[in-house]
């Protein structure tokens, strides 16, 4: 259950940026998950409220983006979509292919706000 | 500040129409509620968003950056050894660190969920040992190797031997530092394993192929499995090998060798190491 740990990142990245921007609620958090990375979306989500709970996240709404695999087929001599994991050359159907791109998990961005308390304007 | 704009104006004529010294504009009318002593008190009422851009593996690359950095300039070779449980990791280890003794200083961070039981074997060896139980975790992380390492004598031309804990999943997606990962699979597993689990293949740099001992028991093709691991991992290097009968081990001796040579040359002949301090 790596995911938990990953949400983990993704709380602390999140609450983070939050601060920074002084803001005391997120309303929704977009992640970009490559589909060649090592971890499920689904799974994500599971641990999303959970992670989420009793912070400045907490009810928040979570979107995932799937970024396509990319890569470079040794034998095309040509950059080709990876549909997954341990999947063929799309052209030749060869396996002497190297990721370059779907391999990455990232937080793209948030939504903060709207404020539940008043602010002062000082 | 005013937390409706977000600029630096102090001014308390401040209403929902308002100018600034930099730029005019307004605020909704409803966005504005009483406030004490003439402030305008201001409630945003809008989301906005805030671009993030940020990798969810960034903290532990940056540690894992920090240990690599300390393992190049210390001229030690880092391997992270990685497997389902029950590959075989721990007696790989307890035969290596026999083979290596007097040869090559070598050291050992034993990754489990509990117990000690495993750093109380490679101890018997008389290799320096750090036991990290993960508890509830399923993987190492490189803040966790990092302080254990800490704790153990990093000689040049050496080896910090890192193993982690039995999973064949989690482990591939965090990075120790380490100079290569190497995956075990024993031929107790099933030659199609690096199908089912291609994301520790890929991530690995050489596989070790455990246990050839049992080869005449199991239905275990050596070369469907070199060739399924290689379909993952075209520049993965294999090697098969039995530490019962000693078959194979030669060959994991000379690629230690090789790589060790590799990391001192890297380290420089003014690198500055731990060695001899803590040894």
């Amino acid at each position: 259950m790596h995911e938990m740990s990953l949400m983990e990142s993704v709380r602390e990245i999140v609450e983070q940026t939050a601060s920074q921007h002084g803001a005391r609620r997120v309303t929704a958090v977009r992640l970009q998950i490559g589909a060649l990375a090592t971890v499920e979306p689904e799974a994500l989500r599971f641990c999303f409220d959970v992670v989420m709970q009793d912070g400045v996240a907490a009810g928040a709404r979570l979107e995932i983006e799937t970024v396509p695999g990319s890569g470079w087929c040794w034998d095309c001599g040509e950059a080709v979509a990876i549909a997954e994991g341990g999947a063929g050359c799309p052209g030749c159907g060869g396996y002497r292919l190297e990721v370059t791109g779907g391999g990455d998990m990232r937080v793209k961005d948030i939504d903060l706000g709207p404020e539940q308390e008043s602010s002062t304007c000082a | 500040m005013c937390v409706t704009c977000g600029c630096s104006a102090t001014s308390d004529a401040h209403g929902p129409g308002h100018d600034h010294d930099a730029h005019d504009h307004s605020h909704a009318a409803d966005a504005v509620l009483p406030g004490a002593r003439g402030f305008g008190v201001l409630r945003p009422t809008t989301t906005r968003t805030v671009s993030v851009e940020q990798d969810l593996l960034a903290k532990n690359d940056r540690y894992a950056a920090t240990n690599r950095h300390r393992f190049e300039a210390a001229g030690v070779l880092a391997l992270n050894l990685v497997s389902s449980p029950g590959s075989g990791k721990t007696t790989l280890l307890v035969e290596t660190l026999k083979a290596l003794a007097g040869l090559c200083p070598a050291a050992v961070v034993e990754g489990d969920q509990q117990t000690s039981l495993d750093a109380d074997r490679i101890a018997a060896t008389g290799a320096p040992v750090v036991q990290l139980n993960t508890g509830k975790g399923c993987h190492l992380d490189a803040h966790q190797v990092g302080h254990a390492a800490e704790s153990l004598p990093l000689q040049r031309g050496g080896i910090l031997f890192i193993e982690n804990v039995g999973n064949l999943v989690c482990p591939a997606a965090f990075d120790l530092g380490e100079a290569h990962k190497v995956v075990v699979l024993s031929v107790t597993e099933g030659d199609d394993k690096p199908l089912k689990y291609p994301d520790m293949f890929r991530a690995a740099d050489l596989c070790l192929i455990t246990k050839s001992d049992l080869l005449p028991y199991v239905p275990f093709d050596v070369a469907r499995a070199t060739a399924n691991a290689m379909r993952i991992n075209p520049a993965l290097e294999c090697l098969t090998l039995s530490v019962m009968s000693g078959a194979g081990f030669d060959a994991w001796l000379a690629w230690l060798r090789r790589e060790v040579a590799v990391r001192a040359r890297m380290s420089g002949p003014l690198a500055v190491t731990d060695a001899g301090a803590r040894a």
